[in-house]
């Protein structure tokens, strides 16, 4: 049998590095996807539907030929047609259908960005307009039960007789949760240039996964993966939404075809952002949870409903943390899902395990309350020996260590139980809590290279990408201990298919995939030329399996805190405090991890009170598709956030003992905070954002 | 965004003469709401007329003990001006919450009170917006409500006019100078804005070509307190859902004097004048605050996706009055 994997003596882990690409950053020579210098670049400008459902019946384009600068206007009747259009958001112009409104139905190429705008304008489309169905609802008649959810989950699972355990509990509690539309929003739009040449595609484009781009593009132009190359050294956020290749790529390969040897950059207005650049769903959960008078869990249900687009199946895995987190003799899990007339939803930070666990968080308050119960006592007293799931054990599990101590940060002991009971200053204070957690996710397909260079320097290379994250710093460091040599002696190359490939920086698995093809790889250098290598000696490691990955559930696991102030006069809500505790295994940079779950809360809390895209039935689309109407957390909205972290030794994870840390900051934020609203005022939010309105009589 | 030309006016006559050949010309002021709409397409000018230098950007005392504040004059000097922070702190406290400190540097007073809706039907122009585009509609009457007006707005429009600074300037008896080729003329501020009616494309009494060269501010009699008090989802950086700027004089317990303005809530920024009536001579209690809110939100006909406005309109101007009477009483 196999042994858990080697483990490494941390010296440059768990140093608050700086970041390695800090300095590029500031001085502005960093370069992100549109910045790259090209000659005599053109610019391109999608032309989007204006229906939500239909088919173009005419198209016309002789008013934005016409204008001065413009070299093409792409549609369905002249683009390129693509060797394969398996996948339906990828496949644009292939045909007059709309699928959406705001779809790419073409694209105006120009010598200006503004030029391209302009024109585009002038494009005029005839449609054939059918009524088009853009709201989730509960009961939808199109909901269906999906082969598998996101990740691969199964979609549904059941055990024992949740029915009967109801029916017989002491205590239930029977409610329906939802979370609205929510888009990503990185700071960088996303961006592309292509440059088509001697049957040769490059694309500097902002992405999560350079490999996965062009996996993704070279099969629709019928090239081989070595034709097309993908570079993305600097990405400026992604939360997801670049984790796969979206239309506009397609759109930008299309157009440096047909202007072979002309760079072609697209960079997505914010406006376009809310159609193009994929979304979380809107969730509906039923969550149902029976409970003897000591809060002991008998039974727990949770149905989750989601939409997806009529032209890509994607399911968000909303109800796959409630089948680990809490134990229960009776448990069912289920997912349904809807095609409608709206854009691809697809990954946003912490897909499934973010809006499941708003759900499930929520609803454990509520049984808190109807048991008499403190709400950290109800979840400690639920702490499962073994993962429900799969009876294996965990890993590493401190989710009741991370609740005492979140509990000791935020002052628990002065919560009073009784809603509305506390009042400062003209506002109703209240206390809440969550538990978070995200799964180590450890995916195939990794490869590093290490090569001896002169002076006992190494370079590392590996397709990896930053999103601002920290992963050339924390590459840096996992590299550095795996070769026993400072830091300053790494060379780390990443963001390029040029280099071995790497998985998509996504579900917070990098570290954990990246770093274990490179500890190999070194291991492998090594282990073939020594200490002291001659230059060039050079080795190849990948990810590999991880025996223990059969035998633990691995999970990361947190709790968060949250004091809500509710204007009394107003009903303004304000979330001044945030605590979060989390025990994720290694902390490979303090500094960039800090960064990771400060952001992460700021994103939870952003969803908790703020974040939400209204959907307009009449016109189908999203209204609010600008900053000034979507609201993101601000500087003033955030007063103190407290984190930090256990240390936290989990022998079984991988060679680093780390968990990734990416998403976990934002599973539990906006249950934290609602149940805080809760505690302020008596007024139980189930549905987010928690607004005002909630709070007027 | 279509081609247009750009001039720098360098005298008011010049700037005026300039709209006056040009049906499609318009004045830039900081252009942080015109170049937005130049790129979303909601408008197309063929030639924009820069009035930033035109020596309209000085704040000066008036010989009543009023303040002339120029047409031009930033956003952020005019909420740091010295006289304007001790005479009328509802204005810099209504300036301070708009906006960003950014767009605050560029936005000028002029621009500021011709700023348009952030309806977002009116700032997309793939959907129907009768304010936009004669004669299309209405999308928000089914759409997205929760900037829409509750009080004086049409079957034609339900528009808010978003501007903080111009409801502190309507409860300040502020008085617009505007310049035209026919001369100067003076506009209340509370008769500059519009109420949509059948015509939601006119936002303002202001002819094309006119241009504001001024704000007026009358003095404020001794013993007048004022407060700006901005109710919004996120606390900074956002438009409001309601806001109340008051000027209030309490004497022995009783109302002595009284200005109430309204944003959020209207086409324009709402003068509560029903409110005032009902307060004059009215002792200073909550209970008559909340008399006189519930008197002006008489009228009040929000639509569904703003219902909420109207016990947050009551529970704020309560507030405000309760905080400005507790300040003032003597
Ligand atoms: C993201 C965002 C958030 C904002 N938040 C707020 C907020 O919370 N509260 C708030 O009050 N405002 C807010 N604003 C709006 C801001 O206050 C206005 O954009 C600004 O005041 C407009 O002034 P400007 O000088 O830039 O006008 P411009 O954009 O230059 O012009 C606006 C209009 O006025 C005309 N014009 C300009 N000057 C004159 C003149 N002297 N005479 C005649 N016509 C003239 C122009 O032709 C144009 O039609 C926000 C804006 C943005 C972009
Ligand atoms: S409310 Fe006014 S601005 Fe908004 S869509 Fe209707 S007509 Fe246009």
């Amino acid at each position: 049998m196999t042994t858990t994997e080697q483990r490494l003596t941390p010296r440059a882990m768990g140093v608050p590095l700086d970041r390695l690409d800090g300095p590029a950053k500031v001085t502005g020579t960093a370069r992100y996807a549109f910045e790259h210098p090209q000659t005599q670049p053109l610019y391109l400008h999608p032309v989007q539907a204006t229906v939500a459902a239909g088919r173009i019946t005419a198209i016309e384009t002789g008013a934005a030929e016409a204008v001065p600068g413009v070299l093409a206007v792409l549609t369905h009747l002249n683009a390129p047609r693509l060797a394969d259009t398996s996948d339906g958001e990828l496949a644009i112009l292939q045909s007059g259908g709309v699928a959406f409104r705001g779809q790419i139905i073409g694209g105006v190429v120009a010598t200006s960005p503004e030029t391209a705008r302009h024109a585009a304008s002038l494009v005029r489309t005839a449609y054939d307009e059918q009524p088009h169905d853009v709201v989730l609802r509960a009961g939808h008649e199109g909901l269906y039960a999906p082969d598998s959810v996101n990740g691969g989950y199964d979609t549904d699972q059941v055990q024992g007789d949740v029915e009967a355990a109801l029916a017989s509990a002491d205590v239930t509690v029977d409610q329906t949760y939802t979370t609205p539309t929510l888009h990503n929003n990185p700071m960088e739009p996303h961006s592309t240039i292509a440059v088509w040449d001697d049957g040769q595609l490059t694309l500097y484009d902002s992405t999560q996964g350079v490999h996965m781009v062009r996996k993704s593009v070279a099969p629709l132009f019928g090239l081989d993966p070595e034709q097309v190359r993908v570079i993305s050294p600097h990405v400026g956020g992604g939360f997801g939404s670049k984790g796969n290749a979206h239309a506009h790529v397609v759109l930008a390969a299309m157009a440096a075809r047909q202007l072979p040897g002309r760079p072609v950059k697209l960079a997505l207005t914010r406006q376009q952002m809310f159609f193009l650049a994929g979304y979380r769903t809107p969730t509906l959960q039923r969550v149902r949870l029976g409970a003897d008078r000591d809060g002991r869990f008998s039974a727990i249900s949770v149905e989750a409903i989601s939409q997806t687009a009529r032209i890509k199946e994607f399911t968000e895995q909303t109800a796959v943390a409630a089948r680990m987190m809490y134990a229960a003799p009776n448990r069912r899990t289920t997912h349904r899902v809807t095609r409608l007339d709206v854009p691809v939803p697809s990954w946003m930070r912490a897909p499934g395990e973010c809006p499941g666990m708003f759900a499930a968080e929520v609803a454990m308050d509520e049984l808190a309350e109807a048991c008499g119960l403190d709400p950290v006592e109800l979840r400690v007293r639920n702490e499962p020996e073994t993962d429900p799931e799969t009876g294996h054990p965990f890993s590493s599990r401190n989710l009741v260590a991370c609740l005492r101590e979140g509990a000791r940060r935020i002052g628990w002991e002065r919560r009073d139980p009784t809603p509305g009971a506390r009042r400062e200053n003209g506002a109703l204070v209240g206390l809440g809590v969550s538990a978070s957690v995200y799964p180590v996710f450890r995916m195939p397909g990794s490869a590093a290279r290490v090569r001896a260079e002169a002076g006992g320097r190494y370079t590392v290379s590996i397709g990896a990408a930053d999103l601002g994250t920290g992963t050339w710093t924390a590459l840096t460091q996992i590299a550095a201990d795996a070769l026993e040599v400072p830091v300053e002696h790494v060379d780390l190359r990443i963001g390029d298919t040029a280099l071995p490939p790497a998985t998509v920086a996504g579900g917070s698995s990098g570290i954990t995939c990246w770093g274990s093809a490179i500890v190999h790889a070194a291991r492998e250098l090594r282990g073939q030329h020594g200490r002291s290598p001659a230059e060039g000696a050079e080795a190849v490691g990948e990810t590999g399996d991880n025996p223990d990955t059969e035998r633990y559930a691995m999970y990361a696991f947190g709790a968060q805190f949250a004091e809500v102030r509710v204007d009394a006069d107003t009903g303004e809500v304000r979330a001044p405090r945030l605590v979060g505790v989390f025990a994720a295994g290694r902390i490979i940079n303090p500094k960039t991890a800090r960064s990771q779950l400060l952001g992460g809360m700021t994103m939870g809390l952003s969803m908790a009170l703020y974040e939400q895209s209204h959907v307009d039935p009449s016109i189908g689309q999203v209204a609010n598709h600008d900053f000034a109407e979507y609201h993101i957390a601000t500087n003033a909205d955030i007063g103190s956030l407290d984190v930090s972290w256990l240390d936290e030794d989990d022998p079984h994870v991988n060679a680093m003992g780390s968990k990734g840390i990416g998403e976990i900051g934002i599973v539990g934020t906006a249950a934290a905070v609602a149940n805080a609203a809760y505690n302020a005022t008596g007024v139980r939010i189930r549905d987010l954002p928690v607004t005002l309105d909630a709070f007027l009589s | 965004m279509r081609p247009f030309d750009y001039r720098r006016a360098d005298d008011i006559d010049g700037a005026v003469a300039m709209l006056a050949l040009n049906p499609s010309a318009a004045f830039l002021g900081g252009g942080t709401n015109l170049v937005d709409h130049l790129r979303l397409g909601v408008t197309a000018p063929d030639l924009l007329v820069d009035v930033t230098r035109l020596g309209l950007d000085r704040i000066e005392p008036l010989a009543d003990g009023g303040v002339r504040v120029g047409g031009t004059v930033r956003n952020s000097d005019l909420a740091a001006d010295r006289l304007v922070r001790e005479r009328y702190p509802v204005l810099a406290q209504a300036l301070l919450s708009g906006a960003s400190g950014q767009l605050r540097n560029l936005a000028t007073t002029g621009g500021n009170l011709l700023q348009r809706t952030r309806c977002v039907y009116f700032q997309d122009v793939t959907t129907p917006c009768g304010k936009r585009e004669p004669g299309s509609g209405c999308s928000a009457l089914r759409g997205y409500q929760r900037y829409h007006a509750i009080l004086g707005a049409s079957s034609a429009c339900i528009a808010t006019h978003p501007s903080d600074m111009a409801v502190a300037m309507a409860a300040l008896d502020a008085v617009v100078r505007v310049r035209g080729r026919d001369g100067e003329r003076a506009v209340p501020l509370t008769d500059f804005h519009r109420l949509p009616g059948d015509e939601p494309q006119r936002d303002t009494v202001l002819q094309h070509g006119e241009l504001i060269t001024a704000v007026d501010l009358p003095p404020l009699p001794e013993g007048m307190r004022s407060r700006y008090r901005k109710v919004r989802d996120r606390a900074s950086y956002a438009f409001a859902l309601v806001s109340v700027a008051a000027v209030l004089d309490v004497r022995d317990g009783t109302v002595a004097d009284v200005r109430i303005a309204l944003g959020g809530v209207a086409h324009k920024p709402w003068r509560a004048s029903v409110a005032e009536r009902e307060l004059r001579g009215a002792p200073a209690t909550a209970d008559s605050f909340r008399r006189a809110a519930d008197a002006e939100l008489a009228a009040a006909e929000p639509v569904e996706g703003n219902a909420f406005k109207v016990p947050l309109v009551r529970g704020t101007l309560v507030a405000v009055l309760r905080e400005l009477s507790e300040e003032t009483a003597r």
